[in-house]
């Protein structure tokens, strides 16, 4: 049996809220399956399954607030059904010809021969009593789970159960705490959001900002950061894509932003001690780069969700997944593993005219890559000074996992690969 | 000044305030009290009033009684609690009852001053705790002083009631030593008393687990659990308002008393707080009580049996964390 929690998803998150279960006891799952919603400060993200089974027991309610690391469902392996219809073959000292007649169709005989289901014992639903085919695999199908989802009683304290009264909560969301049964600390913890339906909307002025608060003020306080910068003659760069895009009809033009994540991305490749994350006293560099790209909200705020393999996407299949991803991201609807997979997180202001940009490490990260406007400025190049497109580029970094010259060794080559822009 | 100080004081101050007042018991005179608590008073009283008596509990509470109904103030000690028991038929069917059964005409003003409690390998039958089964009883009060201050001034005001009161002196408090006090006169005989504020659990207890109670709850502070400790200083009656208001405080509740559970004052003061407090409580109460066995011998053994320091500490961890 493995247990589903309330996973952690980042951003100092010590609570979520199940908004809906997309399976039910009895469904078969896959990894990566999304099985849930979660209201969490930051809007609803959908959490995915980890394991590949049968869901065996849900043991949260819609509704109900829950904190981190919490079993949520029971998910069985595949081999683990406990189904009582697949009992012991018995070798009925009687040959299986001499049963009595039994009104059923082909595949259904069929079927329960397979499942060994007693044809004898059901019901039929079919015209005149004909046992189908659902009515086998209905009859098959894992009833006597080893612990079924019925009516359990819960307990409640008196005092719990007074409180819950006079605030007008209704204790079936309440899951109570290790004791098993419901006390006021569980009734505290969920006094707290006391909106029935949470809009996702409504939270990401105010939780949203929290969230941020939280995350940031952590990482000031316990990241050593370090700043580099360095500028970029963007010539080579915007001329490449120019005709890249040329090539292209409109709705598959490639933004500079892709530009950005190939190239950092391949830094990464070659300087990979910024790539990963400081856990435990311990820099640990991660083998696959999956870059955060931020994601500023309309009604204010900010999130950095993961693209995934980028070193190994082409332009295209990046610009793909900044299509689907930015929508998804300002209406809310991300999902877990974008909100954890971050390797290192890449942030462009440029558009909003900025320079240059110094971030704040999004914790366990070890660096935040910052690009700023392509500004036009006179640039000395083989001896000729001219007009380039100059774009800066900045570095913060984690002083316990690297040193200054690994980040001046990253910009660099991030600078180069610029240079070579065919080659990304 | 010692707890067996304070009570002599007590004595003292009560005999010289009112010539009514006589103490009588076995040993109280030439020998000063078995636990030294009268030592001293027959030199300054005389043999009239410091009386020592014959190896006869119901002969001489009898008599008492008899004093105190013919305009006496006795205070007759029962060297302890354990010798009651052949004294109980005078405790509950005369000095109780008496009055009730004259039509209020007979008040009995007597003073029973005990010793109780267990600790000394004392062994079975002199290692009770009784002051909880006598608060069973109508008609009569009974009071646990733990503090100089009660050991002192609770005896002048039992003696200042027209009926009976009962003292019991826990045998190892008398060594206990406080500061020094000057006449603090009658006390309140009818409340309990807040000895230590908390907000986390509120532990419940009288006589020595008082001092055991504080104890644990200066260990438990260090954990960051705020333990309020009640002395519940009398018996009967209980003071049902303190012990309330320190349920709805803390909603977790540990009573701590020497005697045993089964039918114990625990088990009373928890059918209570069921009947005023329930929707108060976030946890069922606790008690922390002697084990339910005959007072052993063994030093080791008699250790186990009582209630501890660190067995209330891990009752209030259970309480309140969930876990010892």
């Amino acid at each position: 049996m493995a247990e589903f929690v309330m996973p952690n998803l980042g951003a100092d998150m010590e609570a979520g809220t199940l908004v809906k279960w997309h399976i039910k006891s009895g469904d078969a799952v896959r990894r990566g399956d999304v099985i849930a919603e979660v209201d969490t400060e930051k809007g609803i993200i959908d959490i995915e399954c980890f394991e590949t089974g049968v869901i065996d027991q849900i043991k949260i309610e819609p509704g109900a607030k829950i904190p981190v690391g919490t079993v949520m469902a029971v998910i069985r392996g595949a081999e683990e059904a406990p189904a009582p219809a697949k009992p012991v073959a018995a070798p009925e000292p009687a040959a299986p010809t001499k049963a009595p007649h039994v009104h059923a169709s082909p595949l259904a005989k069929k079927i329960a021969a397979e499942l060994g289901v007693d044809l004898t014992k059901l019901t039929g639903s079919g015209p005149g009593g004909l046992i189908d085919r659902e009515d086998v695999e209905h009859a098959a199908a894992p009833k006597k789970a080893p612990t079924p989802v019925e009516a359990v009683r819960v307990k409640v304290s008196p005092l719990a159960r007074r409180l819950a009264a006079e605030r007008g909560i209704n204790l079936a969301s309440i899951s109570p705490g290790p004791s098993g049964i419901i006390e006021q600390a569980d009734i505290e913890r969920a006094a707290a959001p006391s909106k029935p339906e949470p809009a996702p909307a409504a939270k990401s002025g105010d939780g949203m900002r929290r969230a941020i608060a939280a995350a940031m003020a952590k990482s000031n306080r316990e990241i050593p950061h370090y700043y580099l910068q360095t500028r970029i003659d963007m010539s080579a760069a915007l001329k490449w894509l120019e005709a890249e895009n040329a090539k292209r009809s409109i709705k598959d033009r490639l933004l500079p932003a892709v530009l950005l994540l190939k190239a950092v991305a391949k830094a990464l490749g070659d300087v990979p001690a910024l790539n990963g994350f400081w856990i435990d006293n311990e820099h640990r560099v991660s083998p696959a780069i999956h870059l955060g790209f931020a994601i500023s909200m309309k009604g204010g705020g900010l999130v950095a969700p993961a693209i995934h393999n980028v070193g190994e996407m082409s332009c295209d299949e990046i610009m793909a997944a900044l299509r689907d991803l930015i929508p998804r991201a300002r209406a809310g609807r991300l999902r877990s593993s974008e909100m954890t997979d971050s390797t290192l997180t890449v942030t462009s202001l440029g558009d909003l005219g900025v320079e240059s940009v110094f971030g704040v490490i999004y914790p366990p990260q070890v660096a935040l890559v910052g690009f700023g406007k392509i500004i036009e400025q006179p640039w000395a190049k083989d001896g000729m000074l001219g007009v380039h497109p100059i774009m800066t580029a900045s570095l913060a970094a984690d002083h316990r996992a690297t040193d200054g010259h690994t980040g001046a060794q990253f910009l660099d080559v991030l600078n180069q690969h610029f240079q070579t822009p065919e080659a990304l | 000044m010692t707890f067996r100080d304070a009570v002599r004081e007590g004595i003292r101050d009560a005999m010289r305030k009112d010539v009514r007042v006589f103490l009588m018991g076995e040993d109280v005179g030439h020998y000063g009290g078995c636990f030294a608590v009268s030592k001293g008073l027959l030199a300054e009283f005389g043999p009239e009033r410091i009386r020592d008596t014959p190896l006869m509990e119901s002969a001489f509470v009898g008599a008492g009684i008899g004093a105190a109904l013919g305009g006496m103030k006795p205070i007759v000690e029962i060297m302890t609690c354990n010798f009651s028991l052949l004294a109980l038929d005078q405790i509950m069917n005369t000095a109780a009852t008496l009055l009730h059964m004259s039509g209020g005409q007979f008040n009995v003003p007597l003073v029973i001053r005990m010793a109780t409690g267990g600790g000394k390998q004392l062994a079975a039958q002199h290692s009770h705790s009784l002051e909880g089964w006598y608060a069973h009883i109508p008609g009569i009060k009974v009071l646990t002083p733990a503090t100089l201050e009660d050991g002192y001034g609770m005896l002048t005001s039992a003696l200042n009631d027209p009926d009976p009161v009962l003292i019991f002196e826990n045998q190892t408090l008398y060594n206990m030593e406080g500061e020094a006090l000057v006449s603090p006169g009658a006390v309140d005989i009818a409340k309990a008393r807040v000895r230590r504020e908390g907000k986390d659990v509120c532990v419940l207890t009288h006589g020595a687990s008082l001092h055991k109670s504080l104890e644990a709850a200066a260990v438990l502070e260090k954990e960051g659990i705020g333990a309020e400790v009640v002395d519940l200083r009398v018996l009967r009656p209980l003071d049902d308002a303190t012990i309330m208001a320190s349920v709805a405080k803390t909603h977790r509740v540990l009573i701590v008393d020497e005697g045993w559970r089964s039918g114990g004052i625990s088990a009373e003061i928890s059918a209570r707080i069921m009947e005023q407090a329930f929707y108060e409580l976030d946890k069922p109460v606790a008690r922390v009580c002697s084990a339910e066995v005959p007072m052993p011998y063994a030093k080791h053994l008699e250790t186990a049996a009582l209630p501890q320091v660190e067995s209330i500490v891990a009752a209030i961890k259970q309480l309140v964390l969930g876990h010892g």
